[in-house]
């Protein structure tokens, strides 16, 4: 599907933050398409969750705006329309007393509103979405007793669940081993492709992300641009990462 | 055996006949059906401390009430619903560590209670009653207050289920989905403060906190599903209350102090039963 570039969904202009007078992101720009799978990538550090936690409201930029469907951040309210798969598997309560069908239904509750419960529609979504990541033979099973692969799944479906046009992926692939890993990417291609949904995945895995997605946005303060990411070549990152510091295995923290 | 079977029916029967008792039993199953409805979320939420700092807040309450000569659980449910909002706050501001700012409330409102006692020495006897509970303390006003606040308790609970366990599993999702996570934690820290000031007669301000945390504790050994974990709390608070209160009554014990023993005694189980 090729992506309509006048398309904007997301733009952000000209937005600045900084934590404790330390500048973590300068002047950045940058629009989200329809249709996108945009990766977002830099060194730790470099600001790129910070630049999407600006993005869904979670920390205020000190300047510049932001635009979510042509309205401005502070008077956007229709949130559903935005998805949020969050750095989990690694600060995850194992313990917590939720089956697979409860977590995946949590992702209709903004959608649903105060005092209403979940419909038989409401049911019939939750299950669809459960299909999709192809795990809904274990609706009933406690999160905690699944593995890391298999409860990103299941927060993606979370994430489906509440029928957004836009997901954000914040460093998805913490705690997944590789096998899970490859069949992770087939999976966010698949909802990119036939779904049409727009992704953006923020990773630090450079070298992966760079075959996935179809743009590319490197955050280490400031961002370059580009959608085509195969462009980024090996050369331009150790540039851009600055000396030695292009590393392929480091922790996230 | 006949014989001995009698008799336990009817000293068992003994208890109905004093209202004292039956007011007891009563406020004590109101307070077990509410204290794991709000335990789960904060035991969930690794707030379980707030329940003690609450309880020593509501002491300094309860002090008040005594010395103004007002019914010392609307004192203690004021402070407690007071403080908890200001503990709240402190926390999201971020000036001071939240477990900073339970101890500053904890030892300060104890602090303020000892002051206040000394202040007045009538009413020492009184207060080792609401420091470990004795079901001899509940009125009838207080049965009613306790009875109309449980409602309460368990309506908003019922409205705001889904938000709270939302919140409670992954709050920066719930957040970015819309959730109006602010308002719902400040209603949470309220029902809290509620529920540890409506306990105080049963358990007293020093053994609240187990009543919320205990049998939520048992019922996580299950890892059932959310709402079927609730419902084992629920069940392993019931037992511990009504068993407690009726052993207490014939044996001549300290309510709190038998309740929580017998909550205990049902987890210490729970695990046996987890470890095999």
């Amino acid at each position: 599907m090729p992506v309509d570039h006048t398309n904007n969904i997301i733009e952000v202009e000209g937005v600045s933050f900084a934590y404790n007078e330390n500048l973590v992101l300068e002047n950045v720009y940058l629009n989200i398409h329809k249709g996108d799978y945009l990766g977002i990538i830099g060194p730790n550090g470099g600001g790129k969750t910070t630049l999407i936690k600006i993005m869904l409201r979670l920390l205020s930029s000190s300047k510049g705006t932001i635009k979510m469907f042509g309205q401005d951040i502070h008077d956007f309210k229709e949130w559903s329309r935005i998805g949020y798969v969050p750095q989990k598997v690694i600060n995850f309560d194992v313990n917590f007393p939720a089956t697979v069908f409860e977590v995946v239904a949590m992702g209709r509750y903004g959608k649903l509103g105060l005092f209403k419960s979940l419909t038989k529609e409401d049911k019939r979504i939750i299950n669809e979405a459960l299909r999709q990541v192809e795990m809904y033979e274990f609706r009933d099973r406690i999160i905690g007793d699944l593995s890391g692969g298999q409860q990103q799944r299941i927060f993606i479906a979370r994430a489906l669940a509440g029928q957004p046009e836009v997901i954000f992926l914040d460093e998805p692939m913490a705690g997944v081993d590789v096998m899970a890993q490859d069949q992770f990417y087939q999976l966010l291609k698949r909802l990119n492709r036939e779904l049409e949904l727009t992704l953006v995945f923020v990773s630090h895995d450079i070298e992966a992300v760079v075959n996935e997605v179809t743009e590319i946005a490197f955050v280490n303060r400031s961002l370059s641009y580009d959608n085509n990411p195969k462009n980024f070549s090996k050369g331009d990152l150790e540039k851009l990462y600055g000396d030695n510091k292009f590393i392929h295995h480091h922790k996230h923290a | 055996m006949e014989t001995i079977n009698l008799f336990i029916t009817t000293n068992m029967l003994d208890l109905f006949q004093y209202g004292f008792a039956i007011r007891g039993l009563e406020a004590g199953i109101i307070i077990g059906l509410i204290a794991p409805l709000i335990g789960i979320f904060l035991v969930l939420r690794r707030y379980s401390l707030i329940a003690d700092t609450l309880a020593h807040v509501s002491l300094a309450g309860i002090s008040i009430g005594f010395l103004l000569e007002i019914n010392p659980i609307l004192t203690a449910m004021v402070s407690t619903i007071l403080s908890s909002v200001v503990i709240e706050r402190l926390r999201i501001s971020k000036k001071i560590y939240g477990e900073s700012a339970l101890a500053i409330f904890l030892s300060g409102s104890l602090a303020l209670a000892v002051v206040l006692i000394s202040l007045a020495h009538g009413f020492n006897v009184g207060l080792l009653n609401y420091l470990f509970g004795s079901i001899v303390t509940v009125s009838q006003t207080d049965l009613y207050i306790i009875g109309a606040l449980g409602v309460v308790v368990m309506m908003v609970i019922f409205i705001f289920y889904k938000e709270l366990v939302f919140i409670t599993f992954d709050e920066e999702s719930a957040q970015v989905n819309g959730i109006p996570t602010r308002f719902i934690n400040t209603c949470l820290i309220v029902l809290a403060a509620l529920t540890v000031s409506l306990s105080i007669p049963i358990v007293g301000v020093l053994l609240i906190s187990a009543l919320m945390v205990i049998p939520v504790v048992t019922a996580l050994q299950f890892r059932r599903s959310f709402i079927r974990t609730i419902m084992i709390a629920e069940l392993v608070s019931l037992f511990s209350v009504v068993v407690g209160i009726f052993s207490s009554f014939y044996l001549d014990l300290s309510t709190g102090g038998t309740i929580v023993l017998v909550s205990l005694f049902v987890f210490g189980v729970s695990l046996a039963i987890r470890r095999r």
